[in-house]
């Protein structure tokens, strides 16, 4: 039977909602155990979070003051170490766990499943290659701990209401002190979080400039969305990096998703793939979107948006 | 300043891979075969170093079949000094492809290796962070923004939640993002220069790296397709399609 540890990812004290993702993962593996590891400088109200999570028994807490930001090589050996006793350790696909989770494969000498989508057994998963073109079935060998980062959009939030006992942990592990976390600049947030938005409404390169973005944040406040991008509309310096919705940004599954002047290249479709119902919004007809989208509209979106927001209410 | 670039070789972005109707894997016969793009900008970033005067020396790594000697060719055309071709039959996976570059860095000595984040083949976005650790060396991965001075490296990193700045001291592994730069297009006399540069090849076999426990591949599927849905002619009768759904 399996033993799952999972790595949980926080900031500033909350504790992420990839965190549940990941432990969704680990219970479709129907494990004896599954303990969350939380590395901070004082785990504390993390770990009190990270406790409710359903299904977990154990939660540990490991303080260190080389903690207080996740640097991957200061990380990676105190998780590498708790991972003995341990089959499985799941960290989210994030750019934390991205990061993080090839360290201690690399110390625990396996190679990382990567974007875990599906458990087909508990050495067996399935995993998107190619820019999700392809779906790869993997074994991973069955006397090595299998090292994974979760894909967040394949799994649902693990409910609340748990009550796992919370344990401090001493790790034995040297802390490299050639790195220093200079700073974390985060854009403003008081829109939903990209990758937990049940709507999110993105814009691409026919938006046209920074400036007419707007029309676009004005949409998502009305729908009470999040805001993506594509990735040339973000390299156009129409919006932060952080915004960008595809292979190499943000891999989403709100239940609604609205592109608006983005042609629909592989690269983005395959963040947005687990969405609900794609919208689709471009002037050119034949635009690749309209392929995928569930409800398309052949438009100007300079004209479609303000009429869009008038119906709306 | 010495500067290692790990350079793979990869089936072109804009291929529409396709999965073998017997589902033993993808068809790579025949299709464009590109620089992995996130190597690119990789060496990119190493050249301007080297413009710069911060480094003096920049060479391309790949580990491949023997038929990769053009685009180690096309790496040296972009302006790299050397080359070094590590010949392996077969695909390497990333815990293999990290111990090779390990051995390549104890012969060489870089004060940086620079990698792609991701080969966008396997999407793994591992061996940068794999080698880092193998090394015992510091790691700033998906990086928009390399400065290098007083033997550290100062690294903006594109994260989820906007933009990071680490300091790391050299000898180190930097991954690189999109923003990063835009490769320079390679121009023909570069070509015809880079014929002459030196190119080493090694093989796989005699670096004495254990590949380690494989991840095994049994079955590829396509993707669940997404279907073309409906067409609405305005505004309102997209809000009603959507209001009908139970979606607004
Ligand atoms: C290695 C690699 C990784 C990549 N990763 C990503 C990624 O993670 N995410 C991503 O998005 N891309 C990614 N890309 C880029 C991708 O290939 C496309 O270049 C990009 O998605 C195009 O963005 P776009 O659709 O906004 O721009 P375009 O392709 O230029 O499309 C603009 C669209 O806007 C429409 N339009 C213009 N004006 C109007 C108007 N007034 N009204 C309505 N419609 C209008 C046009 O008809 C057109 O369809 C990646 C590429 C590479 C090589
Ligand atoms: N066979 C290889 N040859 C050269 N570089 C490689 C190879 N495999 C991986 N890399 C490097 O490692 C990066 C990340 O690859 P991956 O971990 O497979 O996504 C790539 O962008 C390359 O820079």
């Amino acid at each position: 039977m399996s033993k799952v540890l999972v790595i949980a990812e926080h900031l500033d004290g909350r504790l992420n909602a990839a965190t549940a993702r990941t432990v969704s993962a680990a219970l479709a593996l129907a494990p004896e155990s599954i303990d969350i590891a939380v590395l901070a400088a004082d785990p504390a109200a993390v770990a009190a979070q990270a406790a409710q999570i359903a299904g977990v028994g154990r939660v540990l807490a490991v303080a260190h003051p080389a903690n207080a930001q996740p640097v991957a090589q200061v990380l990676g050996p105190q998780v590498a170490a708790l991972a003995a006793g341990y089959s499985h350790v799941f960290g989210p696909s994030t750019t934390f766990g991205k990061d993080l989770m090839p360290v201690v494969a690399a110390l625990l000498g396996v190679n990382q499943v990567s974007d875990l989508m599906t458990v087909e057994g508990e050495h067996t998963f399935r995993r998107p290659i190619y820019a999700g073109n392809a779906i790869v079935t993997l074994e991973a060998p069955a006397d090595r701990t299998v090292v994974a980062t979760v894909r967040t959009a394949s799994w649902p939030q693990a409910a609340g209401g748990g009550n796992a006992t919370v344990e401090a942990a001493q790790v034995e592990a040297t802390v490299p002190t050639h790195t220093r976390h200079l700073g974390l600049v985060a854009g403003q947030s008081d829109r939903p979080d990209l990758q937990s938005a049940r709507r999110v409404v993105s814009g691409g390169r026919g938006v046209g400039s920074e400036e007419n973005f707007r029309i676009v944040y004005a949409l998502a406040d009305k729908l009470g969305a999040a805001v993506g991008a594509s990735r040339a509309a973000v390299d156009a310096g129409y919006c932060p990096n952080e915004m960008q919705v595809g292979q190499t940004g943000k891999i989403i599954a709100p239940e609604l998703y609205l592109a608006i002047g983005i042609s629909g290249a592989i690269q983005h479709l395959t963040g947005i793939k687990d969405a609900g119902t794609i919208v689709a919004i471009n002037k050119d007809a034949d635009a690749a979107i309209f392929e995928v989208a569930d409800i398309g509209l052949v438009g100007d979106l300079f004209a479609v948006l303000p009429e869009l927001e008038a119906a709306l209410g | 300043m010495k500067i290692l670039v790990a350079y793979k070789r990869v089936v072109d972005y804009n291929v529409r891979i396709q999965v073998k109707p017997d589902g033993s894997g993808v068809v790579t016969e025949g299709v464009k075969l590109s620089p992995n793009p996130f190597d690119e900008i990789a060496l990119e970033e190493a050249l301007r170093l080297r413009d710069k005067g911060i480094a003096s020396e920049v060479v391309v790594a790949t580990i491949a079949p023997a038929d990769a000697q053009a685009h180690l060719r096309n790496g040296l055309a972009m302006g790299a000094n050397r080359a070094i071709h590590v010949v392996a039959d077969g695909p390497v996976q990333p815990l293999a492809a990290a111990r090779t570059l390990l051995k390549l860095v104890e012969k060489e000595q870089p004060d940086l290796v620079i990698l792609g984040k991701q080969a966008i083949d396997d999407d793994a976005n591992q061996t940068g962070q794999m080698l880092a650790t193998l090394w015992g060396r510091p790691q700033a991965t998906f990086a928009s923004k390399v400065d290098i001075a007083d033997g550290k490296a100062t690294v903006v990193r594109e994260v989820d939640a906007g933009l990071e700045t680490l300091e790391v001291d050299l000898p180190a592994v930097v991954t690189t993002d999109l923003r990063l730069n835009e490769p320079r297009f390679i121009k023909l006399p570069d070509i015809m220069k880079a014929k002459s540069k030196p190119l080493e090849t090694l093989a796989l076999a005699d670096l004495g790296v254990d590949a380690g426990p494989e991840l095994k591949t049994t079955a590829y599927a396509p993707p669940p397709g997404r279907g073309r849905g409906m067409m609405v002619k305005d505004a309102a009768e997209l809000v009603a399609t959507l209001k009908a759904r139970g979606l607004l």
